[in-house]
């Protein structure tokens, strides 16, 4: 063991102010620059990894080679959208909406928008369809708007938003985790659109100065980088989900319960529902064609489908919703497709949304004669 | 070990580094190690098993004591003094039960107290029995280190594992049918289970020097290195614990420089290259060949960066406390040969392995059978030797074929060594060719250690048989 100097009082000192200071000089450039949006924009994902196919998302990392993150900027940035400027014969379309978008359960090459882009469709300009996978876990119209905004950077030429009921009601729109951790964007959203929701929600996850330092910041910081990791494996395998072994059917057979979030019948009124967040979109698009879709749903034959067509909806407010739906697309002039009853209930995989490949593929083919719809000469 | 513990642990260190009294550091190191052993056992599903688990360890260290040292050691008193301290540890830490919102150190609530009383009673009554009629008798000594082997078989063979799990749970009345091989897990056995079996073999060969049972104590589970080694000797370690000892700046930097080399080695580098290296799961996942030799070398980092980055927070903790542990690794992939890789990959695992099994198994060879050839002896010592090496980390086929992988690259290395040795003398002026050739040599031997890690990281035979083909475009 050495011992050429004795411990030295000051030079711990010294050594310990220092380490301190440097320290908190860290913390403190840190909380002052709120550099991770930044950080998020570098991204090994399109340089030399290739880019996802949808956004991040997963809940066993280890098997999915992929997880949940807040990190709007990284999330796109690991997506095959950032992989370079729009080339001149690309007509770009987004796909927004929920977990049925993203394609649970479905590889990524039987997603909505692989269909979508397998069918090599042309535009009447010559250009050709490309749909990105713009969709994310999660069945809130803020979140869909929050994405949204976040997408328009990159210069769509038509935008599809697919929607359902569960994603409407007021009382959801903030409950989705990735609307909580990005509550500046979302006020702000709210402040732009005059959205009807409540800017002092509690769940918004705002940092206070030590969580915004570089220790209470440690966690996202950690996220960007493990995001990066994944993309090895994501790379390597092509998987970007846990796919089980098996899994349970939508329910069958369901309670007599009528209610649908706190409401009860008769009367479905519009202020119940978000439906300004369509409006929102739609001032948002800036004049990029925007397409309303109500996406398919599980029709169950079980015990009380006579009271409700599924787990989450009732016979009374699902139909009240579509009327609200058309309404909505006709005052408006909106372009909308209602393909509720599109796919046949043996085409759901475990829940009342999720579709087969095959059901997602005829959902698809409904989408691209839309698509095709918007450049007719 | 989460970040936040070793934090905690080095924070201890220091404190114990600034006892200036050489006598009280001792006690402290016993003390601490003590309690550490107890703090980092994990939880175990089978009733208090994680407070008895890190009792026996302990039992086992005073009993290997016990039979190691002859029967007039000196200092009777202190070696009282010793015992008493390690059964009050052991008490409080089982009271701490009764201490409501403060407890407990354990991962569990402890046993009752006279539970805990009637065990050490046990083991005392058993110790003095040992002391009186046993100490210093190789066959009881002999008998011992068949005891430690056994339990090290029945921790690393699963199916034993999962028996002595359905005993325990029967015992405990809990259920049967749950009992499985991961309920047993003992903390850092695997290296306490090295440190006695190499001072019971030192006893029998006479270079094993009186000991206080303190410096026995603090030796077998010193807590830095109780974990993951490294795997120090008796007499070197026991050197440094009696040196008189006061923190200097320079040790105090190199510690801290060791410790944070070791931290960035295990938290960034391994556990970065954790999320993509080859394992059961993704091995059969990859689409390309390119990517199966990424994560395979992604896998071959992993193992290095943590398994270094632990020894190198080991040696730096062990430099703030007084003690200075062997070094474990010295750039093993940089190294143009597999004898070379082998002496500066887990150094002190394959020096013990040399020191007591390889020396005397040749020795013993070589003058019983005369008639052997040189290079079969040296087949046969390099083959055992590293399927050992391969069954010490679990006895599974894998290990024991990638333990073979190893002995048979040893052997080849041998032999070519001893084939191209007379020509590389004339050889000398050719130093670009060599500087080449010693490149070429590096890329051979790392890839040949990287293709030993299929066997080591996937759980079956047949499934890294067929990653090794595929990584040849062949699966």
């Amino acid at each position: 063991m050495s011992t050429d100097r004795t411990v030295n009082s000051f030079s711990w000192k010294r050594v310990i102010l220092k380490g301190l200071l440097l320290f908190l000089i860290i913390d403190l450039l840190f909380s002052l620059l709120m550099p991770l949006s930044a950080l998020g924009k570098i991204s090994a994902y399109n340089l030399i990894l290739p880019g996802r196919l949808r956004l991040p998302y997963g809940e066993k990392p280890d098997q999915a080679y992929n997880f949940s993150l807040f990190n709007l900027d990284a999330m796109f940035a690991s997506h095959e959208l950032a992989a370079s400027d729009k080339p001149d014969d690309e007509f770009r379309v987004f796909l927004i909406g929920d977990s049925s978008v993203w394609g649970y359960l479905l590889k990524p090459e039987n997603t909505l928008t692989e269909y979508i882009n397998a069918a090599k469709l042309k535009v009447s300009d010559g250009r050709i369809v490309h749909a990105y996978n713009l969709g994310y876990p999660t069945m809130s119209l803020a979140k869909d708007l929050l994405i949204l905004s976040y997408a328009m950077r990159y210069q769509p030429d038509a935008i599809i938003w697919l929607l359902t009921l569960e994603s409407f009601p007021v009382s959801k729109q903030l409950d989705s985790p990735i609307v909580q951790n990005n509550p500046k964007d979302v006020l702000e959203l709210i402040k732009q659109y005059s959205l009807n929701l409540n800017q002092q929600h509690k769940k918004f996850v705002i940092p206070n100065f030590l969580g915004s330092t570089l220790v209470g910041q440690r966690r996202a910081l950690a996220d960007i980088i493990r995001l990066q990791l994944y993309g090895v494996m994501w790379a390597a395998t092509g998987i970007d989900q846990y796919y089980p072994d098996s899994f349970d059917p939508p329910q069958e057979n369901l309670t007599n319960d009528e209610s649908f979030h706190g409401l009860l019948p008769p009367n479905l009124v519009s202020s119940d529902l978000s439906i300004d967040l369509l409006s929102a979109g739609n001032t948002m698009a800036d004049g990029v064609p925007l397409i309303f879709v109500n996406e398919p749903i599980y029709l169950s034959h079980g015990e009380n489908s006579d009271i409700r067509y599924n787990f989450f909806y009732p016979r009374w407010a699902y139909d009240q919703y579509r009327q609200l739906f058309e309404e909505f697309c006709q005052i408006n002039g909106f372009q909308c497709l209602d393909e509720w009853d599109l796919v046949s209930p043996n085409e759901f995989t475990n829940s009342a949304i999720h579709m087969s490949p095959l059901g997602t593929q005829k959902l698809a083919s409904q989408i691209e004669d839309a698509l095709q719809s918007l450049h007719k000469p | 070990m989460s970040i936040f513990t070793l934090i905690i642990i080095i924070l201890i260190s220091l404190c114990v580094a600034c006892l200036a009294n050489s006598q009280w550091r001792r006690w402290a190191l016993l003390v601490i190690s003590i309690l550490v052993i107890y703090w980092l056992q994990p939880i175990t599903p089978i009733r208090h098993l994680d407070f008895w688990l890190p009792t026996i360890s302990v039992s086992l260290v005073i009993i290997t004591w016990t039979l190691t040292q002859p029967k007039d050691n000196p200092g009777l008193i202190s070696n009282l003094k010793t015992g008493v301290v390690i059964a009050a540890v052991i008490l409080l830490l089982g009271a701490s039960r009764y201490f409501g919102a403060f407890c407990c150190l354990t991962p569990s609530r402890p046993p009752p107290l006279p539970q805990i009383l009637l065990v050490i009673g046990l083991v005392t009554i058993f110790i003095l029995f040992a002391a009186r009629f046993s100490a210093g008798n190789v066959a009881w000594i002999n008998g011992f280190c068949l005891l430690v082997l056994g339990l090290f078989i029945v921790l690393k063979f699963e199916p034993l594992t999962e028996l002595v799990s359905s005993i325990l749970r029967s015992i405990n009345s809990q259920s049967v049918k749950l009992a499985s091989a991961s309920d047993i897990r003992w903390l850092g056995f695997s290296f306490l289970a090295f440190r006695l079996l190499h001072t019971l073999r030192d006893r029998i060969t006479g270079r094993l020097p009186v000991l206080t049972l303190q410096e026995y104590v603090i030796y077998a589970i010193f807590y830095p290195a109780f974990t993951a080694g490294p795997i120090d000797r008796v007499q070197r370690f026991v050197q440094n614990l009696q040196q008189p000892y006061k923190l200097s700046f320079s040790s105090a930097i190199l510690g801290g420089k060791r410790i944070l080399i070791g931290i960035f080695y295990k938290f960034v580098l391994a556990d970065g290259l954790t999320l993509f290296a080859l394992n059961s799961n993704n091995a059969g996942q990859v689409t390309s060949i390119v990517w199966l030799w990424i994560i395979l070398y992604a896998f071959a980092f992993r193992i290095f960066f943590d398994f270094s980055g632990y020894t190198h927070i080991a040696i730096g903790t062990g430099y703030l406390v007084g003690i200075q542990l062997p070094e474990n690794f010295d750039k093993p992939y940089r190294k143009r040969n597999l004898t070379l890789f082998w002496n500066s990959w887990h150094m002190t695992l394959a020096a013990w392995f040399r020191a007591y099994f390889f020396n005397p198994l040749t020795r013993s060879l070589r003058s019983q059978y005369p008639q052997l050839s040189l290079p079969f002896i040296i087949f046969i010592g390099q083959m055992s030797t590293f399927i050992l090496i391969g069954l010490w980390h679990g006895i599974t086929w894998n290990f024991a074929i990638w333990g073979a992988w190893h002995g048979f690259g040893l052997f080849i290395h041998n032999r070519w060594a001893d084939l191209v040795r007379p020509k590389q003398s004339g050889s000398e002026t050719q130093t670009r060719l060599q500087h080449l050739a010693g490149i070429g040599s590096i890329f051979l031997t790392f890839n040949y250690v990287c293709l030993g890690w299929v066997w080591f990281a996937l759980p079956t035979p047949s499934q890294s048989w067929n990653t090794i083909l595929k990584l040849f475009g062949m699966g």
